[in-house]
């Protein structure tokens, strides 16, 4: 029973998150400055993401230079730069990626 | 086609490069779930109550550990503070729309559909019926993210592990960027926040997505005072 209402509370947590904001901000009270740092958040989220996720290992200690990750993220840089496409993007860090785990 | 009908569908078009990791973590995660011994119902439930891939994980993960539920219930909590962050972002747009309205679309605001409704927003600041593009984008990323828990519940990890799909995950953030590369205030800010990430890898609750992202909006808002740009 217990671990129902763990879920249903950490739901509601969850919810809240996400609606907390979109509720309680009015935006006519929002002076320039906040809504030009708010221009900084998928810029400030997601690195937090990505960084973790590319260069640490699954015991938390960082990878090694030539890692297969290092290359695809490196790979996927540099066509993001090139195409700012989200699909080639992904496609290319991946294909590098398999290319170094399958062959090299 | 009516203006309502095409943001649907536009939103649907836009989410769909950002579903190649959704696909195969969705089907993960529903496995993980079945061989940490959480049951099918619980595990689907999560993803309907919780819906949130990350928070999901985390919450798991740590009661199969044997941590009390009261810490599991914060990490995955403190892992779901971003939306904060993106909640603030569409707040600027949606803040004219009925409760109901704000109700649910608050549900459906998850990483992917933040980052291509956000856009479409800023880009399409007069038009009325702009709120369809999240729901487009949000409910195709539900429903394939409750469809594909079901399929790793039922399947088990039929993904193979030698892909590495998990890579896509960061891959996709990243590509969600790709607009601000050639920004340089954006990539001081990108740059800051991942280095802080694996500074504060270790910090307890799994705060260091919230931290790393609060402390480089710090960081630019100071940069930019100090140019007096702000």
């Amino acid at each position: 029973m217990s671990i129902w209402i763990s879920i249903i509370v950490a739901g509601i947590i969850n919810y809240l998150s996400r609606l907390g904001s979109v509720l309680l901000i009015k935006p006519e009270r929002l002076n320039e400055s906040t809504k030009k740092i708010l221009g900084y958040v998928p810029s400030a989220v997601f690195p937090a993401i990505i960084f973790p996720a590319v260069f640490l290992n699954e015991t938390n200690a960082i990878v090694h230079i030539n890692d297969p990750k290092i290359i695809g993220f490196i790979v996927a840089i540099i066509i993001g730069y090139i195409t700012k496409n989200i699909i080639t993007t992904i496609i290319s860090g991946l294909i590098s990626y398999w290319i170094v785990i399958f062959i090299f | 086609m009516s203006k309502k009908t095409e943001n649907l569908i536009k939103g649907f078009y836009d989410v769909c490069p950002l579903l190649l990791p959704v696909v195969p973590f969705g089907i993960i995660f529903g496995a993980i779930g079945i061989e940490l011994g959480f049951g099918p119902y619980i595990t689907y439930a999560t993803s309907i109550i919780i819906f949130s891939g990350a928070s999901q994980i985390v919450f798991f993960q740590l009661l199969s550990n044997g941590a009390s539920p009261l810490i599991a219930i914060t990490s995955s909590s403190v892992v779901s503070t971003r939306h904060l962050l993106y909640g603030a972002v569409v707040a600027q747009y949606l803040s004219k729309l009925s409760l109901i309205w704000k109700l649910f679309l608050s549900y459906l605001l998850t990483d992917q559909s933040f980052a291509v409704s956000q856009d479409y927003f800023k880009k399409n600041l007069n038009d009325k019926y702009k709120h369809y593009h999240l729901l487009g984008a949000g409910l195709t990323l539900w429903t394939v993210w409750q469809v594909t828990t079901i399929i790793g519940i039922l399947l088990g990890s039929i993904v193979p592990e030698e892909l590495g799909l998990t890579f896509t995950i960061p891959l996709t953030f990243l590509a969600l960027l790709v607009n601000y590369f050639r920004k340089i205030d954006h990539l001081f800010v990108i740059f800051i926040s991942g280095l802080l990430s694996i500074i504060f890898y270790e910090a307890p609750f799994k705060s260091y997505i919230i931290l790393s992202s609060l402390f480089s909006l710090l960081a630019i808002f100071l940069f930019l005072k100090f140019k007096k740009k702000i």
